[in-house]
């Protein structure tokens, strides 16, 4: 059972070890012997290396999604290049507008960013998708205003996996000469990217997902025609003054070598955990009550998020104890209300509760998804065992007229 | 989230998993929660001659805590008289299986639980009482 390695990690989604070969990248740019030296220093060689490493890296990050070099501006994540986009475009054309358009089933790192600006006096629209957790473009079209200046979508959603179609938005907010926000954090070396083909003004990115290391982001920046933000971050003026603070080359470094493998990659990993991801499906589909949450075609090949009607996701994580997955119940989260992600597609409370992610990567194997199906099944079974709902079901009753004294 | 090693073993063995006949004069029905909420509680509760319960059942619909409350509340319940089982508290529950501050909740369910349970069992006695 060598490709069974226990606890099954099937959480890629929330983040990805790092490569082996970004790791050595990374480790070549600490010590006194590697590649220590700040890429800021102008005056000796120990900054010249370093800044021709970054440039290296800031030229990776840019083949991955079609940019130029000089539109990288690197971040500590997706979430700072989220709020350097949006309050950075938001402020800085205050004057033209203050309403900016984004969806329901974004990030926080997007969702609270407009939450801050709606509280220093900025409108934002929240746009519903649909059931399968698609944008209805027609919808976009009419949310749009004199007065917008952003658009903010998402690209893989980070619960469903779904895609947005970012160049069908791209051509109407061109169109419209409305910003375009793409937090593009789930993308990287799962869906092709192309800025130019998708008409994306600003870009969010993150390396921890793809294999690189925590910290390290990077939002890219529109240079024709010319897309200008506020800094949110002030001090020494780098990253042509969007984004102070020194760069952390190790960071960057691995960040650079993982959307280098990505690109070099990704076509064929991608056939890979599809056929794994597929195999996860076809072995839980035939059980009864289980729904399949967002579109399966329009959908990153890693992801699963599946509903089993009757058993509640924290219970069931806990049957999984040798599985490594994520649940959009209310009792995994802080806030005691089930994921809002899969309550915007319209599922109810029960479903929402009732839902587990599967997120597959490059290190999934077969072997792992079949015993995950096998345990999966187990422990759904066990739960149904105790669940008065189940019960219920199976008596005929819609639980829908059911009297309850919610608390 | 670590658990206690007793909710889990109340989780892993639940104990009178199942359920009693509820048109049963002598039997309790309580069912609390909503499943909205991520809970829904089922205990039942069966008395013989002397009023002392005999046996009780449970299923339940939530998270290992909530299983794991309902689970140790059949135990506790069983010998008890309906007074004495409407006494407990849910801090006894939660002291028992250690739950966390963010699951007391469960405990209070199934504290709930038993008084629904209880008044079931009372008002289908009082009926007959009167009928008699």
């Amino acid at each position: 059972m060598g490709n069974l390695n226990i606890p099954v990690y099937l959480d890629y989604s929330a983040t990805t070890p790092v490569d082996e070969r970004v790791a050595k990248a990374m480790m070549d740019c600490l010590t006194v012997q590697g590649n220590f030296g700040n890429p800021a220093s102008r005056s000796h060689v120990f900054g010249w290396k370093a800044e021709d490493a970054v440039t290296e890296a800031r030229a990776n990050v840019a083949k991955l999604i079609g940019a130029n070099p000089k539109e990288i501006v690197w971040t500590s994540g997706a979430t700072e290049a989220d709020n350097l986009a949006i309050k950075g475009a938001a402020h800085f054309n205050a004057s033209k507008g203050k309403h900016i358009i984004t969806v329901k089933t974004e990030h926080k790192a997007v969702l609270d960013t407009c939450r801050q600006l709606e509280r220093e006096g900025f409108e934002v629209t929240y746009l519903d998708p649909e059931d399968n957790g698609l944008l209805d473009i027609t919808k976009l079209a009419d949310a749009i205003r004199e007065d917008t200046t952003l658009v903010s979508v998402m690209h893989v959603n980070n619960e469903i996996g779904v895609i947005q179609d970012i160049a069908a938005i791209g051509a109407l907010t061109r169109s419209k000469k409305i910003l375009f926000h793409v937090d593009a954090a789930q993308s990287p070396g799962k869906v092709a990217i192309d800025v130019e083909a998708m008409n994306v003004d600003l870009m969010s990115l993150c390396a921890h997902k793809a294999y690189g290391p925590k910290g390290i982001g990077a939002l890219y920046v529109r240079r024709k025609p010319r897309v200008r933000i506020e800094a949110q971050i002030h001090g020494g003026g780098h990253e042509r003054g969007m984004r102070s603070g020194t760069l952390a080359t190790h960071q960057i470094v691995g960040m650079g070598e993982c959307f280098r493998l990505a690109h070099e990659e990704m076509e064929e990993e991608n056939k890979r955990i599809e056929k794994m991801r597929d195999r996860l499906w076809d072995g839980l589909k035939d059980m009864e009550e289980v729904y399949l949450n967002g579109d399966l075609e329009q959908r990153i090949p890693g992801n699963m998020n599946i509903s089993f009607n009757f058993v509640e996701g924290e219970s069931l994580m806990m049957s999984l104890k040798d599985i490594a997955v994520s649940s959009g119940s209310a009792c995994t989260s802080d806030s005691l209300e089930p994921s809002y992600v899969l309550r915007a597609l319209g599922r109810n409370d029960e479903l929402a509760h009732s839902s587990l992610r599967f997120t597959l990567g490059r290190f999934s194997t077969m072997e792992e998804v079949d015993f995950t199906v096998k345990e999966v099944r187990k422990a759904v079974e066990h739960l149904r065992n105790l669940s008065p709902l189940w019960d219920m079901h199976k008596d005929g009753i819609d639980l829908d007229t059911v009297q309850w004294a919610a608390h | 989230m670590a658990y206690s090693d007793k909710v889990i073993d109340h989780y892993e063995n639940p104990r009178n998993v199942g359920k009693l006949d509820a048109d049963n004069a002598n039997v309790g029905t309580g069912m609390v929660g909503a499943p909205a909420c991520g809970d829904v509680m089922r205990l039942q509760i069966q008395v013989d001659a002397n009023g002392v319960i005999e046996d009780a059942k449970f299923k339940t619909y939530g998270c290992g805590s909530a299983i794991a409350s309902s689970s140790l509340v059949t135990e506790m319940v069983k010998g008890k008289t309906l007074d004495e089982a409407a006494a407990i508290k849910n801090m006894e529950i939660v002291e028992e299986l250690a739950l966390p501050p963010v699951k007391i909740h469960c405990s209070v369910l199934a504290e709930d639980a038993i008084a629904a349970a209880i008044a079931d069992i009372r008002q289908k006695q009082g009926k007959a009482e009167s009928a008699a």
